[in-house]
């Protein structure tokens, strides 16, 4: 099985947000970035894949050549080999198009994205991409069984979950669910080695048409002091709910 | 040249969240001395939507899946000015799915009306809740989704025309079987959240927190560890990783308040704490804060709200 897996750049979970002074950019000084962890489930899905199945990972971002080291990460994780197309994309249309550019040209059996990334939490690319492909899309996916070209495929959906069944190729937005927080590998030393010689292919971008257009970024205004409440007197709790913060 | 706005329905009703798409719909409508129109499923009673500010309803016969319906939406929104989708489980498929058919730029996780209307800027949630973008959409077909409950509903005095149309959809997948807990109210679009973490010891000790819940309306949710060791499922998680929730009022129980969980969980409006903590970081992004044992705190706070609701 061909599987791509496409992965986001993005600030750690624990990384303190600032922007730049004109507000334009996020400050990426003493940030770390790491694969985006959406992405991460479903990069150990397509390895469990793999390993039962047999085929070949592709772990794709579309970004600037400060990336590489989260392709490089997956790759020692285990995907089989790494694709950057090279842009600073300003939108999700841009991004999906260009994937689906790069699809065109090859065969992949599934498509597998996160389904958001913890920087512009969008939810858009997995969605617009099936889309411009005309594939089947699963979004929330937590659960994926493969046998042969048939998928059967879980998602979360209001109050419980739906599943569904559809013919390969397909794409999903996966999430945590698809594997389990235990299941996800660090890099060893012998994968972090082989990572170093495995094939990473850099493609020309094509022109996105999305439009829009990123006027700026703040922080939310600072929450003011809390107002502590004695543990013997709920019934003040209650009264502040519903007299202050008309909450109740 | 209309604003066009999905109206989604649940088991037959509209939810919340449609009627605020509509009332979404005609601020931005009225903005452009336009009018609303409002598509929703053939299957449902349209007529509580002029209400909201719904113009004229165009109800049809939804698609089974999100693709299929966007399909719909593409050739029912024929020179639409915009469109209006409500971001719940539904939507955010929906949405980027529309747009991607449609040639629609998009904003998903929208926290504002339109700050302008040429182009259209709106504010939208970005970072996991740590940043706030100032976005101008471009396109000719501007589409926004927004975050549940952050806008509010706005009624108006009016009573829409109803129609039925055709549309076309293509589903591209079979849904083969669908498992759904009755009354249960999805994170996304809840009003009051009431979650809770380690701190509770063990599930055999959710009772409490789901009688509370069942008190205020609320939806239950859960810390990550909580749902990593299997105590309560995955999809009650709320955090930067998980749900990102935005309720009117957000009790936390016994949850210490990593980064990450409150990445999801800042945009609520009141946030109540309850640890046996004092330093627990989560008391600093909290309104409301109770150092105490939650075994003792959680039935006290049941007992006094049941108090206030039989004095109401």
């Amino acid at each position: 099985m061909n599987i791509l897996v496409c992965i986001s750049h993005v600030p750690d979970t624990t990384a303190k947000i600032n922007f730049t002074a004109d507000g334009s950019a996020l400050d990426p000084a003493g940030v770390q970035f790491v694969i985006n962890p959406y992405d991460e489930f479903g990069l150990t899905k397509a390895l469990h894949l793999k390993e039962a199945q047999g085929g070949t990972i592709t772990v794709l971002n579309v970004g600037p050549a400060t990336t590489e080291p989260t392709l490089r990460k997956a790759l020692a994780i285990g995907a089989d080999q790494a694709v950057r197309i090279d842009a600073t994309p300003t939108d999700a249309i841009t991004v999906a198009q260009n994937i689906k550019n790069h699809i065109s040209a090859q065969s992949y059996d599934l498509i597998i994205c996160g389904q958001e990334s913890i920087d512009y939490n969008g939810q858009q690319v997995p969605a617009m991409l099936a889309a411009m492909l005309e594939l089947p899309f699963v979004n929330a996916c937590v659960g994926l069984d493969v046998e042969g070209t048939s998928a059967s495929a879980k998602a979360e959906i209001d109050g419980g979950h739906a599943t569904f069944k559809a013919t390969l190729p397909m794409v999903v937005g996966g999430k945590k669910g698809l594997v389990e927080e235990k299941d996800l590998r660090i890099p060893n030393m012998r994968g972090i080695m082989s990572a170093r010689s495995k094939p990473l292919a850099v493609e020309a971008a094509v022109e996105g048409q999305g439009g829009t257009q990123s006027i700026s970024f703040e922080k939310p205004a600072p929450k003011s002091a809390v107002t502590m409440v004695d543990a013997e007197n709920v019934q003040e709790l209650v009264k502040l709910l519903h007299e202050e913060a008309k909450a109740i | 040249m209309s604003i066009f706005v999905f109206v989604e329905d649940w088991n037959g009703s509209y939810k919340k969240a449609s009627f605020e798409a509509v009332s979404y719909a005609k601020s931005w409508a009225d903005s452009l001395g336009s009018n609303v129109v409002a598509l929703t499923s053939s299957a449902t009673d349209a007529s509580t939507l002029g209400a909201y500010g719904a113009d004229e309803v165009r109800a049809f016969s939804l698609s089974a899946t999100a693709y299929g319906v966007a399909a719909q939406l593409k050739s029912l929104t024929d020179g639409a000015s915009g469109v209006v989708i409500a971001g719940t489980n539904f939507g955010k498929s929906l949405a980027p799915a529309y747009a991607a058919l449609a040639g629609g730029s998009l904003s998903t996780n929208t926290i504002s009306l339109p700050l302008s209307t040429a182009p259209l800027t709106v504010k939208r949630g970005a970072f996991s809740s740590k940043g706030i973008e100032t976005i101008a959409l471009n396109g000719a077909l501007p589409v926004v989704s927004f975050v549940p409950n952050a806008i509010g509903i706005q009624e108006h005095a009016g009573a829409g025309t109803t129609s039925d149309v055709q549309a076309e959809g293509d589903d591209k997948l079979e849904v083969s079987d669908v498992v759904v807990a009755s009354g249960k109210i999805a994170l996304p679009e809840a009003e009051v959240v009431v979650s809770a973490g380690r701190g509770l010891k063990g599930p055999e000790n959710w009772g409490m927190v789901e009688e509370l819940a069942d008190l205020l309306g609320a939806a239950t949710a859960c810390s990550k560890p909580v749902s990593d060791i299997g105590w309560r499922p995955h999809s009650e998680h709320v955090g930067q990783t998980g749900i990102q929730v935005n309720p009117n009022l957000y009790i936390a129980i016994g949850i210490s308040g990593a980064i990450q969980h409150l990445a999801g969980v800042s945009a609520s409006k009141t946030i109540v704490v309850v640890n046996t903590d004092p330093e627990a970081p989560f008391f600093k992004a909290a309104d409301y804060g109770i150092v105490g044992d939650a075994f003792q705190v959680v039935p006290q706070l049941v007992d006094a709200l049941r108090a206030f609701k039989a004095g109401q």
